[in-house]
């Protein structure tokens, strides 16, 4: 299966620099792992900052014995150095082999064991908790087929992977390991086009403004 | 001491990619002899490096030198991981204070810390058809960088050196947010442009 839709360049760049906040952090790693091409970029980004770090970043005196004191560190610690990669499976082919790596964590169990909350009719969301200095909120949404989200503006970026099933916008059909990177310019009608439920994890900076009274109402349920 | 000619490389001749050659050196004498005059030597160019990034993200200069010592720990641990990779070493140093900087941030605010730093990922097998940098290739991106025009140059330098957001990035520069994106995406293709007649 071919990706049709990546995070924007200038997404992929920030990830890189380490500047994303965490929800669109944890996001577009999700769609690393299945990304060989967004992988690369990510790479050339990384390398930037390692060329930066060269020739433009200007050093700093350290304190006084640093190196010996890193020294006794290493010999303190237990930890001994790794010598084999840590080879994590990773596949360029967008499919998504149970729960993303970078989700797991976030996750007291697996994907398909995850207890649902209905917030509409065929809509499900699972909360995921980051970090409390996060100013961002992420969430794995469930939709059945043939449901669609209420039409919404957005009020910030909004980052959505698409982890099992399928969606169709005005932008095009989103199959799994496809990124729907929008900003807060874009609004969008997804309808879910899949025989199975479409599973998506959404990143969000601000609280989205629903559009229409089906909206207005579902919102402080969806709180998407 | 006389050195035979043909041993100078063909490529490589600037002094950018002899660094990064050097540098790769250093680390495949710590990965296979764990040799602490090599580690001595590459903590000696690094270090100061990454304390003054850190500086400037972390706006502490003690919180930067314990940083610091941090990546370099993992430096000395994981060089024979990296060793196998075809990174350059300057890459993967920034990754590694990046990821360390994240983590020790996260962890200051909660205990609910899950590590997304730990989202390293391995190089793809050298067969894989996709372009794969090496230390010397690293460093052209560098070079590239350096003939941005400046508008591009400021946005993709306040990211990563200062490790502003974008919206920062916006705000400080009294721009709009569109922008900071546009410019950032225009910086990424120049480079990769003139990569792609290198490479
Ligand atoms: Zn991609």
């Amino acid at each position: 299966m071919k990706i049709a839709h990546h995070p924007d360049t200038a997404t992929l760049m920030a990830y890189a620099a380490g500047t994303l906040d965490e929800a669109f952090a944890v996001a577009v790693s999700c769609h690393l792992e299945v990304c060989d091409e967004c992988r690369n970029s990510v790479r050339w980004a990384a390398a930037l900052g390692g060329g930066f770090l060269c020739e433009e970043t200007g050093t700093t005196p350290l304190s006084e014995g640093a190196f010996g004191r890193l020294l006794e560190r290493i010999s303190a610690t237990s930890e001994t150095p790794h010598t084999a990669p840590d080879r994590v499976s990773l596949a360029g082919d967008g499919v998504t082999r149970g729960t993303p790596r970078a989700l797991s964590g976030y996750l007291d169990t697996d994907l398909e064991l995850i207890r649902w909350k209905r917030i509409g009719p065929g809509v499900w969301q699972k909360p995921i908790s980051l970090s409390p200095g996060a100013s961002s909120s992420l969430r794995l949404l469930r939709i059945a087929p043939g449901r669609g989200v209420p039409e919404h503006g957005h009020g910030g970026q909004e980052i959505t992977l698409i982890l099992s099933g399928a969606y169709r916008d005005e932008i095009g059909y989103f199959g799994p390991g496809d990124v729907a990177d929008l900003d807060e310019h874009v609004e969008h009608k997804p309808q879910v086009v899949s025989d199975e439920d479409c599973i998506c994890l959404a990143a969000t900076e601000k609280p989205t403004r629903f559009k229409g009274i089906a909206g207005r109402l579902l919102q402080p349920f969806v709180g998407i | 001491m006389f050195i035979p000619s043909a041993t100078i490389p063909e490529r490589g001749m600037n002094a950018n990619a002899d660094l990064a050659q050097s540098h790769r050196a250093l680390i495949g004498r710590i990965a296979e002899h764990r040799d602490k005059d090599a580690f001595a030597e590459l903590f000696d160019w690094y270090a100061p490096r990454v304390k003054a990034m850190l500086v400037k993200q972390c706006g502490s200069s003690e919180m930067a030198e314990d940083i610091m010592q941090d990546v370099f720990l993992t430096v000395w641990l994981k060089a024979g991981q990296f060793a196998s990779s075809k990174g350059a070493v300057s890459t993967w140093i920034f990754t590694i204070a990046r990821n360390r900087r994240i983590d020790v941030f996260r962890k200051q605010s909660s205990w609910h810390y899950v590590g997304i730093g730990e989202m390293e990922f391995p190089d793809e097998a050298p067969e894989s058809a996709d372009v794969l940098l090496s230390g010397e290739q690293d460093s052209l991106v560098a070079q590239a960088a350096a003939t941005l025009p400046e508008e591009m140059r400021e946005v993709i330098h306040l990211a990563f050196v200062e490790e502003k957001s974008q919206s920062q990035i916006a705000g400080e520069l009294g721009i709009p947010l569109g922008t900071v994106k546009s410019r950032t995406r225009r910086a990424f293709e120049k480079i990769k442009q003139q990569l792609e007649g290198v490479l």
